[in-house]
């Protein structure tokens, strides 16, 4: 099929409204929230409607049919990353954010002679663009640690700084953790390198692919990671759902980090055993209807081919980009070509804060996010206190793309007649 | 055009003209304050005599809206008692939770009753109250001097 972003757009009820007197919604903040199709509403209200039940308890049918269609999505979500263990090694979290936070403190749970369990002789590795989310966690757990906690720096082409990537990647180095493009600069980061070198020294490395798992063609196997995390809500997906994939054999060794019901295999007053990978990550009842929400979503993109869904971003990466270097005063914090580059665009105006940029975005119907995106380090790196970010996805187009230069010249406009 | 209640000509002027910016060498106070959502930050210093703000400025990168607020707020308190700077902010803050429902007291906010505009747009409210939490700190640790 070929992939047409107007017809994708029928899908998306949302875009059936109108924004600040009439105007049309030009959302371009899919990067903090993707919007969702028809079929995802409906799969997650259906739940509720039809197969309501708290799965993997019930002795009655509706438990039965909660239960498939929870253990289906799990299907899914395996079938979409190419998990080479199934759908045994995906675990459901609640974000992206719990599926990091869940391996920094699994490990803090791990006992001496665990390759997971850390000491001040070990080292962290993380790099610079980090959103805060895979930046904290780390910080936290070498804090509990002792183990030092290093970075790969960004370069001013907006790329990873690898040149040095033996010193930052130590002999004593147990956990990489990396994302696969940035949420601020749109940068996609090239893997073989550290996963060789991560994986020469005897480290893991933990992908957080939220800004590239709903964009691109995800294969674990390919990518050569060790675990990877994604969030639901950016992948056409309801809120209230992340994902945390891992290779079985890591997933065993590694301890639990929430304790309480369905995560059990034994208890007594004084002790408890594990159940087996997934359900011993996976305490308490999950969020049932959001996974088979998620599925729905994985599903949906599927049928539009995760390839189609790349190229289409890249062609729109490529017209945006043209489109804002022709703006007076404007600065691109992030590649300004598609190589390796998702359609993610933050910049700065010369004279114009980025919340007040954003404020007269809104006023023509034009939706983006301003500050530091969760990745303050970075801004500071990249010297720019605060950028205006327009992000993209399968529902945009080029009519997008001009509305927002065409926005961005008349704030100029606006804020120029002072 | 609604934009033009938040962006009022006088915010602009302040924001392009920014009085009292260039911190004082001495200070009895000085505080620093961010607004962890978009990263504007100032640094707030405070002289109090006998009880009376003698001098108050400050350093910042921002939005609009913080920074002229901040400008308009130490026009407005530097003089005045800590009593009468007190009235003030209550006041101030009372008109940006109005949710665009009062027009402020001219009486005791001056110009800075234009931003009954900014407090129908949720989003910028928390810009215009950066300055005003951080003299509140400034003050009491001024006093506890």
């Amino acid at each position: 099929m070929t992939f047409s972003s107007k017809i994708v757009r029928k899908d998306f009820p949302i875009f059936e409204r109108t924004i600040r007197e009439g105007k049309r919604l030009v959302y371009l903040d899919s990067g903090a929230t993707s919007q969702k199709p028809l079929s995802v509403i409906e799969a997650e209200s259906n739940f509720y409607k039809f197969n309501n039940a708290a799965v993997h308890r019930g002795a009655h049918q509706l438990a039965e049919e909660a239960t498939d269609a929870y253990e289906g999505a799990r299907e899914i979500v395996a079938q979409f990353l190419g998990s080479p263990g199934g759908a045994d090694e995906i675990i459901f979290t609640k974000s992206a954010t719990e599926s990091l936070n869940l391996l920094a403190y699994a490990m803090s749970n791990a006992p001496v002679g665990n390759r997971f369990a850390l000491t001040s002789a070990d080292r962290i590795v993380v790099t610079e663009m980090e959103h805060h989310a895979n930046l904290i966690p780390w910080q936290q757990l070498s804090a509990r640690s002792g183990a030092e906690l290093a970075w790969f720096k960004v370069t001013p082409e907006s790329r990873l700084d690898l040149s040095n990537i033996n010193e930052v990647i130590t002999a004593n180095t147990k956990v990489v953790s990396v994302t696969h493009q940035s949420n601020v600069l749109g940068t996609i980061n090239p893997l073989d390198a550290i996963v060789a070198r991560a994986h020469e020294v005897g480290a893991v490395v933990i992908l957080d692919a939220c800004q590239s798992a709903p964009h691109m063609k995800i294969d674990v196997k390919e990518l050569g990671v060790d675990f990877l995390a994604f969030s639901g809500h950016k992948a056409l997906g309801p809120t209230g759902i992340g994902v945390l994939w891992g290779h079985m054999n890591l997933l065993d060794e590694l301890p639990p980090f929430l304790f309480g019901g369905s995560m059990i295999e034994t208890v007594t007053m004084t002790s408890a055993t594990w159940a087996p990978v997934p359900q011993k990550f996976e305490a308490g009842v999950p969020n049932m209807a959001q996974a088979v929400g998620l599925g729905a979503a994985l599903n949906y993109l599927t049928n539009l081919g995760m390839d189609n869904v790349h190229n289409h971003e890249t062609v729109l990466a490529g017209y945006i980009l043209e489109r804002m270097l022709e703006i007076p005063d404007i600065r691109i914090v992030g590649p300004t070509d598609t190589h390796m580059r998702g359609a993610t665009v933050s910049f700065t105006i010369k004279d114009i804060h980025p919340h007040d940029i954003g404020q007269y975005l809104d006023s023509q119907g034009v939706a983006v996010r301003t500050g530091h995106h969760c990745a303050w380090p970075l801004a500071k790196c990249m010297n720019v206190p605060a950028t205006t970010r327009a992000s993209l996805y399968v529902y945009n187009d080029e009519d997008d793309c001009d509305a927002l230069v065409a926005a961005i010249l008349g704030a100029q406009k606006y804020f120029g007649r002072f | 055009m609604e934009l033009d209640s938040l962006y009022q000509e006088v915010i602009l002027d302040h924001y392009k003209h920014p009085q009292h910016k260039g911190l004082s060498p001495t200070f009895s106070a000085q505080v620093s304050h961010v607004n962890t959502s978009c990263g504007d930050e100032i640094i707030l210093n405070i002289i109090l005599e006998d009880d009376v703000i003698t001098s108050l400025t400050w350093e910042g990168q921002g939005c609009s809206i913080s920074q002229a607020s901040v400008s308009m707020m130490t026009d407005l308190l530097t003089g005045k008692s800590l009593e009468e700077s007190e009235t003030i902010v209550k006041s101030f803050s009372e008109l940006m939770a109005s949710k665009g429902t009062s027009a402020g007291d001219p009486e005791i906010l001056e110009d800075a009753v234009v931003f009954a505009g900014v407090s129908k747009f949720p989003g910028r409210v928390k810009c215009s109250l950066l300055g005003w939490m951080a003299f509140k700190d400034a003050s009491i640790q001024a006093q506890a001097q």
